[in-house]
């Protein structure tokens, strides 16, 4: 009884210093000037969000964020901002413009929105979690269930990277055959 | 062998969650430049799977966490399309900024 409630203990410091590092980056991903910081900080964000799903025993998904989110596509976004160059903009230049105040009252609104639809309707049935397997949310699990139930979504995801990596390449492709056409203004 | 779970109940991660969409939806409508209306898009995808995945967790059901990875592929293809894009504007001096960006004719 000792030895579980250490744990929890621990579990809960975890999961405080993780959701901490969670928002606090994702606030800075909004509110910072220059791109190139931003990035920086949904790294961060990434991170702690892939501690997040390790506590609720995702093991996989929390290795495919790490290796996919912060790896690969962060490498993309920094490589792309490096390449683009700085440039800061202000979210808040010129005072409080009715935009700003527009997506402030919008985004609240969806926040308060998401809160009370969970509260209602599965407010009484989040108090206890089920007990799981050991092998829950592991590769062996999730290989299994992709090739077996979800067949068809595992080949469609390929077809969606397919597509999306022909569509870079038309993308790239063609400006550059046009901006030997058109000269630089 | 079972094993409970420890920690905060899954209504924490859910709230979590959803402060991470309503922030990721503030930059998306705050924010002029697009690469950081892509990242803001990303923190909203990020809310998304950390809701499916605390739901999976709840249940004791990996669907939720199959339903997360394909979140996550179709992400990467949204960032090769969108840095595409801006690589293609920035090649054709248009100004990197949402507000100035209303035709799509090249």
């Amino acid at each position: 009884v000792l030895l579980a409630s250490v744990g929890n203990v621990l579990v809960w410091a975890v999961w405080i210093a993780a959701a901490f590092a969670c928002l606090a980056s994702a606030v800075a991903v909004v509110s910072f000037e220059n791109p190139f910081y931003s990035a920086l900080a949904l790294i961060g964000n990434l991170g702690s969000l892939a501690v997040l799903y390790l506590l609720l025993s995702s093991e996989f998904v929390a290795a495919a964020q790490v290796l996919v989110y912060a790896g690969a596509v962060m490498v993309m976004f920094l490589f792309v901002i490096a390449y683009i160059g700085p440039r800061s903009d202000s979210p808040w230049a010129g005072g409080p413009s009715w935009q700003a105040v527009g997506g402030v009252l919008a985004a609240g609104a969806l926040l308060v929105e998401i809160i009370v639809v969970i509260g209602l309707k599965a407010g009484d049935r989040l108090a206890s979690a089920a007990e799981i397997r050991q092998a829950f949310g592991g590769p062996a699990q999730i290989g299994r269930l992709f090739l077996t139930d979800h067949l068809l979504a595992f080949e469609i995801t390929s077809i969606v990277l397919l597509i999306a990596a022909i569509g870079g390449v038309i993308l790239g492709s063609h400006s550059r055959r046009s901006a030997n056409e058109v000269p630089p203004v | 062998m079972t094993a409970a779970l420890m920690g905060p109940g899954i209504a924490w991660y859910l709230a979590v969650a959803g402060f991470l969409f309503a922030t990721g939806t503030l930059g998306v409508l705050l924010r002029r430049n697009p690469l950081i209306v892509l990242l803001s898009l990303e923190i909203m995808l990020n809310g998304a799977n950390l809701a499916l995945i605390g739901f999976a967790r709840q249940l004791g059901d990996a669907n939720g966490q199959i339903f997360a990875l394909a979140v996550m592929a179709v992400a990467a293809s949204e960032v090769v399309v969108g840095l595409g894009l801006i690589v293609a504007l920035n090649r054709k001096r248009v100004p990197l900024d949402v507000d100035q960006l209303s035709t799509l004719r090249g």
